[in-house]
């Protein structure tokens, strides 16, 4: 179906960032910007709900939206167009990006208040939207790479706001870099995808001229690739979905490319809360669930998945226990919930892991929201160890933070508790694993536990206890309500956002809308069950007990992190984890120093002073030896260059002479 | 015996070369502007040599051309030794090799 509104929303932020690029850095008015830049994701916003949900909305039918806006690219048989489609999945991602989207921009325009950037802040938060609402929009593979370096270009722009600081700069430069090394991946994928498919499309497309084949629906009718080692090299599914791997752990942060997220954290806050919290890092997600139909016959890049991701969510939650800064805190947060979409991804709970996407982007926008509302009231105090019973001066805040702390630390009925335990079991019931995902989902539920332990430290640092603070020097303050109603509202969404994903075990009924709305739109398992919707009387209970310990664990997390917290606050953490494993150490000594070295003493002292250089002295060399000799033709007196005409002369004679005069014949 | 075109022709090239090695050797700034007088008067006799051989009146006008132009040279030619004995109190072509004062 053809709906030409599709690129509204696309456009409408890109309009309001080019507004307030050239006219806001005219005006400087803050007001006008921020009308500007809210109100423009506000269009996109609404028009993405009523595309979503009016009769023939993307999330109720079957067929996805699509806006063919141009050709882009037709070389032999690769075509890409710049062409949006709306299905039921990026319609899922565009509504709670837009929607989350919209909140954080308000309450970026409380927070970055006074500041001289102002219109830029936001000219480059719009143009992230754009670039997020064009990854998840995009109707095949190379537009949506545009995307995806957009908004790792709006993710550079923005951790590097603060450029007067060393460290932001550093912060952005690394996260480039790093993003870099999974485009490598990416661009590899997209192009192996073209050679062995013969299309970049995710949907058919007929009208418009393309190929009824996609990339996609092509791997539909193959056989599943073999679960070897092999498989990886062989130029099939399996290469294909480990090198689009590869580009989702640089973009969503797994090991081994996670370094550049706690780092990112050098921005403003507002930009954590969206670019690192809620949408561009879970492009990850999106684009292997958007790829699920070749993932699915690549049985060994599934294994690989699952591990990173169980992998990436313990090692990162092992660190958020250690860390001070508030904000450090919350980004290994992100990264280990990262991983567990990813662990949901590898055991093939693609509607899992989108479900946890949504509520992850409630809870943690919420969370790195307070803590920015924190950091706000605390005049730019980050470290936890400075805080301490701010809970009497921003109640509001503190209120709000409370369910984001309870949401992601699992406790039923708040938005984490529903995704968590269904990555959970599904990971438990993982078919095809054996025996592995009981190791998975115990590796899961520890995971689970430490976050639940490190946000109650977390809550407890920042809220309660005594005050760490000259209190009478600068008074906390709670913000304005520009700041606090985006914070009630998501702190809504992530008490009740869970509802959309209740499984059939909890309540005998067939009420799991998220399920039902993006079933369509992922591949299944093609060795599962069909285990979603079974009357199992085991399996059901099965679930329940799982759900239990699921809750014990979350009550005990918490129950441990008070215990431990509450009267020791600035209990010292093993240092191995405050300071990161020496990750960054490591990364540095191995990696970065020789690549440094190489490149000073080869790349510039030999090659570019020895052989570039040489080569240019020596060509010039030769030519100001020439000319020393030629000097001397040129020695400013007359008889000499009489002399030379006459040489001249008699050579021209000889020669006549010798040859004999052409045209007297 | 008749006076033959081959007299004629080695007479000119004889005053031609003492004329070419006097502007190459000489210093003098006149002796050399002689020099280069001889040299056109050497070509001038060939011409009127070859238009006697071949009875055409041609090459006897391109005599009055060159003689023409020569005068004009030797104007133009001493104003400039002059103008340069003035500013350099020397006639050496050698002093003169700086353009500049």
């Amino acid at each position: 179906m053809e709906n030409n509104l599709l690129s509204v929303i696309i456009f409408a932020p890109l309009a309001g960032a080019a507004i307030n690029w050239l006219v806001g850095r005219r005006v400087r008015n803050e007001r006008f910007i921020a009308t500007v830049a809210c109100g423009s994701v506000a269009i996109s916003t609404i028009v993405a709900f009523y595309l979503a949900f009016n009769s023939h909305g993307a999330l109720r039918t079957e067929e996805p939206l699509l806006d063919h806006i141009w050709t882009w690219l037709q070389v032999g048989n690769l075509r890409a167009d710049f062409g949006l489609a709306m299905d039921r999945l990026s319609g899922t991602y565009a509504l709670f990006i837009t929607f989350v989207g919209l909140l954080i921009h308000i309450f970026a325009v409380g927070y970055m208040h006074g500041e001289a950037g102002f219109y830029r802040f936001f000219a480059y938060l719009n143009l992230f939207m754009f670039a997020m609402l064009t990854l998840v929009l995009a109707d095949n593979f190379v537009l949506m790479f545009v995307g995806w370096e957009g908004v790792g270009l709006c993710s550079y722009l923005l951790i590097g706001y603060y450029f007067d600081r060393k460290e932001a700069g550093d912060a952005a430069k690394k996260a480039f870099i790093t993003n870099r090394i999974g485009d490598w991946g990416f661009v590899l994928g997209i192009m192996l995808t073209s050679f062995v498919t013969g299309s970049v499309s995710f949907f058919a497309h007929p009208a418009a001229g393309e190929a009824a084949q996609t990339a996609l629906s092509f791997f539909r009718n193959q056989p599943v690739e073999s679960f070897t080692f092999g498989a990886l090299f062989a130029g099939g599914a399996t290469s294909i979905a480990i090198l689009l791997f590869i580009g989702a752990a640089g973009k969503s942060a797994q090991i081994p490319l996670y370094v550049w997220l706690p780092d990112a954290m050098a921005g403003p806050t507002p930009v954590s809360a969206l670019i690192h919290a809620a949408t561009m890092v879970t492009a990850g997600v999106y684009m292997i669930v958007r790829c699920s139909e070749i993932f699915v016959h690549a049985p060994t890049a599934m294994f690989i998945v699952a591990i990173i991701g169980a992998a990436t969510a313990l090692f990162a939650a092992t660190i958020g226990l250690a860390q001070n800064d508030i904000k450090k805190v919350l980004a290994y947060s992100t990264i280990s919930q990262l991983g567990y979409m990813f662990l949901a991804c590898g055991v093939g709970a693609f509607v899992a892991a989108i479900f946890h996407v949504i509520t992850h982007a409630f809870f943690k926008a919420l969370l790195f929201l307070g803590s920015g509302s924190v950091i706000h009231g605390m005049h730019h105090e980050q470290d936890m160890r400075r805080m301490g019973g701010l809970r009497k001066y921003m109640p509001v805040t503190f209120a709000t933070m409370v369910t984001g702390w309870l949401a992601i630390s699992g406790v039923p009925i708040f938005a984490g508790f529903f995704s968590k335990d269904e990555i959970l079991w599904k990971t438990w019931s993982a078919a095809g694993l054996g025996s592995f995902s009981k190791v998975l989902w115990a590796i899961g539920a520890v995971t689970a536990l430490l976050t639940a332990i490190y946000m109650t430290r977390m809550m407890v640092m920042t809220f309660w206890g005594k005050e760490r603070f000259d209190a009478h020097h600068h008074k906390p303050h709670e913000s304005p309500w520009v700041m606090t109603i985006p914070l009630i509202v998501l702190a809504v969404l992530s008490t009740v956002g869970g509802f959309i994903g209740i499984p059939y075990a909890f309540a005998n009924r067939d009420i799991n809308v998220i399920e039902h709305t993006l079933e369509p739109a992922v591949a299944r398992m093609p060795d599962s069950v069909n285990t979603e919707h079974t009357d199992e009387h085991a399996e059901v209970n099965e679930e329940r007990l799982l759900a239990g310990v699921s809750v014990v664990i979350a009550l005990l997390g918490i129950g441990a992190g008070w215990v431990l917290f509450q009267r020791r606050p600035l209990l010292q953490m093993p240092r191995l984890l405050e300071n990161k494993y020496y990750v960054d150490e490591i990364y540095d000594a191995t990696l970065i120093r020789p690549i440094e070295v190489a490149s000073r003493e080869g790349l510039w002292k030999m090659f570019d002073i020895g052989v570039i250089d040489g080569l240019l002295h020596a060509i010039g060399d030769v030519v100001k030896e020439a000319g020393r000799l030629a000097r001397y033709l040129q020695a400013g007196f007359v008889r000499g260059y009489a002399a030379i005409i006459l040489l001249g002369a008699l050579i021209l004679i000889g020669l006549f002479a010798y040859l004999g005069f052409p045209l007297a014949r | 015996m008749e006076p033959q075109l081959s007299w004629y022709l080695a007479l000119s090239a004889v005053l031609f070369t003492i004329g070419t090695t006097g502007v190459i050797i000489k210093r003098n700034i006149i002796a050399m502007f002689m020099c280069i007088e001889l040299m056109l008067n050497a070509v001038n006799l060939t011409f009127v040599a070859f238009a006697s051989f071949f009875q055409d009146v041609t090459g006897q006008l391109f005599v009055f051309i060159v003689m023409t132009v020569a005068a004009a040279e030797a104007a133009v030619g001493l104003g400039i030794i002059i103008s340069i004995f003035r500013n350099r109190e020397s006639l050496d072509v050698d002093d003169a090799s700086i353009l500049k004062l």
